[in-house]
């Protein structure tokens, strides 16, 4: 193998890693809220893409990608004030039924909305042939969207996480509840506003990545396993871990074509999170201490 | 200040508040003591709208807080300090005393958030130092501080705390009293609730005995303290070996 190939391979990996970097900081804004997986984050980056491509056909790209994200975070809130609300104290098995429920009920919603056709966003800038060639190793400029993008969107989130006041209350809800509320906190708000939230992040990477890895209405549940993965590995509720344990996942199954076939792909995430979770519960980067004054 | 009458609270059938009726007046430290089982955190709980009652009348300031939920209550000028701490554990001690001061944000007085965060670390300078370590890796004594000067951060007229001393080393315990002494002559209206009787009547302006969910007795924290049932029941004194 050349040198040539080796980055090749590394560029792909960089770019599906932190896909699922921001698929795991999905999982992670929810978590971080309300204490549980929302096991229907798949679904949001499906849904993003897909309603992104179906808005494109009458408005220019920036436009549709703005409006899907929008619509996203609306059908987020949605689903936590008519699914997840009303309900008092659930508990964790509880909800993650319901999410899975629901990630089940909106890909084939989806299904009959759209079709099982395969979608794509055309390129942002070029063509799906045009590529920027440093030293002999060629890059799509949709590469540089998606890692220019995501990259941002970890950094703005990481600040509203730890420097803003509504970032702080959201972390406290998940903390503690009961305590939360005695500081006059919503919950209730704070739940819907960290689904509107996840909703809209996943929206925007489903756009954002949709012109290369294309998508279809059940493109959600393969992102979702390998954002879960990603979330575990780096330490559920760490969005800066995750990027981190994104990186480490998309590398790993890139360089994994040289020795095994393509279709094993996938069994190299489900086995790192069986691993993980086997061994390092707390994932990678997941401090011993923070993972002792957690529920789970 | 706080004024309550025929209080009723239950879980499911079992009823843990029965027809319940007290005062706190401004500027007092009230106590509630009872052994385990009492009623006493329920009744906290059910004040501070964490807990909804089934049937009475709660006034504040002369204003209806009956089954108002807690985000409310605390917006009024009630704050708790609840059973066992509950602070943020998994965030540093400096943003759990900030989001105390969430409601001051509700309140339009964001102004006042450095005021009294500054007042919170003079009460309790170790919380200074501690800034920036996370809540749930402090001591049970430190925890038990920032769960009151996250209350405190409200600005509340009346402070409600529950067992503030459990759990905690005699000499940090001690200490936590003092504090609550302090909280009186800076104004504020404490309802303490607490098992340990003795130390909580010294302190104390009046008491109630609650049991089973009833108030058994009740005056000035002076006259409990002698009361010879009190003494038997509460503060482990043994009369009949001492009069035989």
């Amino acid at each position: 193998m050349t040198l040539e190939l080796l980055f090749q391979y590394l560029v792909a990996g960089i770019t599906y890693g932190i896909i699922y970097a921001i698929v795991a900081i999905g999982f992670n804004i929810i978590y971080n809220t309300t204490g549980i997986i929302n096991f229907a984050q798949g679904e949001f980056v499906m849904l993003g893409g897909m309603t992104a491509v179906t808005l494109n056909t009458f408005m220019p790209v920036p436009l549709a990608i703005v409006a899907a994200v929008l619509i996203t975070m609306i059908i987020g809130a949605l689903i936590e004030i008519i699914f997840i609300r009303w309900l008092d104290n659930p508990t964790v098995l509880r909800m993650i039924i319901i999410t899975i429920g629901l990630s089940i009920l909106i890909r084939e919603v989806a299904l009959h909305v759209w079709d099982e056709k395969v979608r794509a966003l055309p390129y942002f800038s070029g063509t799906a042939t045009s590529s920027i060639s440093i030293k002999g190793v060629y890059i799509s400029p949709q590469v540089l969207w998606v890692i220019g993008i995501c990259t941002l969107i970890v950094i703005i989130l990481n600040f509203f996480f730890s420097h803003t006041l509504l970032g702080r209350q959201m972390r406290a809800c998940s903390s503690n509840r009961k305590a939360a509320r005695l500081c006059g906190i919503s919950v209730q708000n704070m739940v819907t506003l960290s689904f509107v939230l996840s909703a809209g992040i996943g929206a925007l990477a489903g756009c954002i990545v949709s012109p290369i890895t294309y998508i279809q209405y059940d493109s959600g549940t393969g992102l979702a396993i390998k954002g879960f993965t990603v979330a575990i590995l780096g330490g559920l509720g760490n969005s800066m871990a995750a990027v981190a344990a994104g990186l480490i996942l998309g590398v790993l199954e890139s360089f994994s074509i040289w020795i095994l076939p393509t279709a094993y792909k996938d069994a190299i995430s489900i086995s790192i999170l069986l691993l993980i979770l086997f061994v390092r519960p707390g994932g990678l980067f997941g401090s011993r201490e923070a993972l002792s004054l957690k529920e789970f | 200040m706080l004024r309550i009458r025929n209080l009723e609270t239950a879980y499911g059938n079992l009823r843990v508040l029965r027809r319940l009726s007290m005062h706190v007046a401004p500027g007092e430290i009230v106590t509630i003591i009872g052994a385990n089982g009492a009623g006493k955190t329920t009744l906290l709980n059910t004040l501070s709208g964490l807990l909804s009652a089934r049937s009475g009348e709660v006034e504040f300031n002369r204003k209806n807080i009956f089954n108002m939920p807690a985000e409310k209550i605390v917006l009024m000028g009630c704050s708790l300090v609840p059973e066992g701490r509950q602070v943020f554990a998994t965030m540093s001690v400096h943003e759990n005393l900030l989001l105390g001061g969430y409601v001051l944000h509700k309140r339009k007085e964001q102004q006042m958030i450095d005021e009294e965060l500054q007042k919170v670390y003079a009460l309790f300078p170790i919380l200074k130092e501690r800034g920036n370590q996370l809540a749930g890796t402090l001591s049970g004594g430190e925890q038990q501080m920032v769960a009151i000067g996250r209350a405190l951060m409200a600005r509340p007229n009346m402070i409600m705390m529950d067992e503030p001393s459990m759990g905690l080393a005699p000499l940090i315990v001690k200490e936590i009293f003092q504090i609550i002494l302090r909280l009186r002559e800076a104004g504020k209206t404490v309802l303490l609730v607490e098992q340990n009787a003795k130390a909580a009547l010294a302190i104390a302006d009046r008491g109630y005995v609650l049991e089973t969910g009833r108030i058994i007795s009740q005056g000035p924290a002076e006259d409990l303290l002698s009361n010879r049932d009190v003494q038997r029941a509460y503060l482990g004194r043994d009369l009949d070996s001492e009069n035989p």
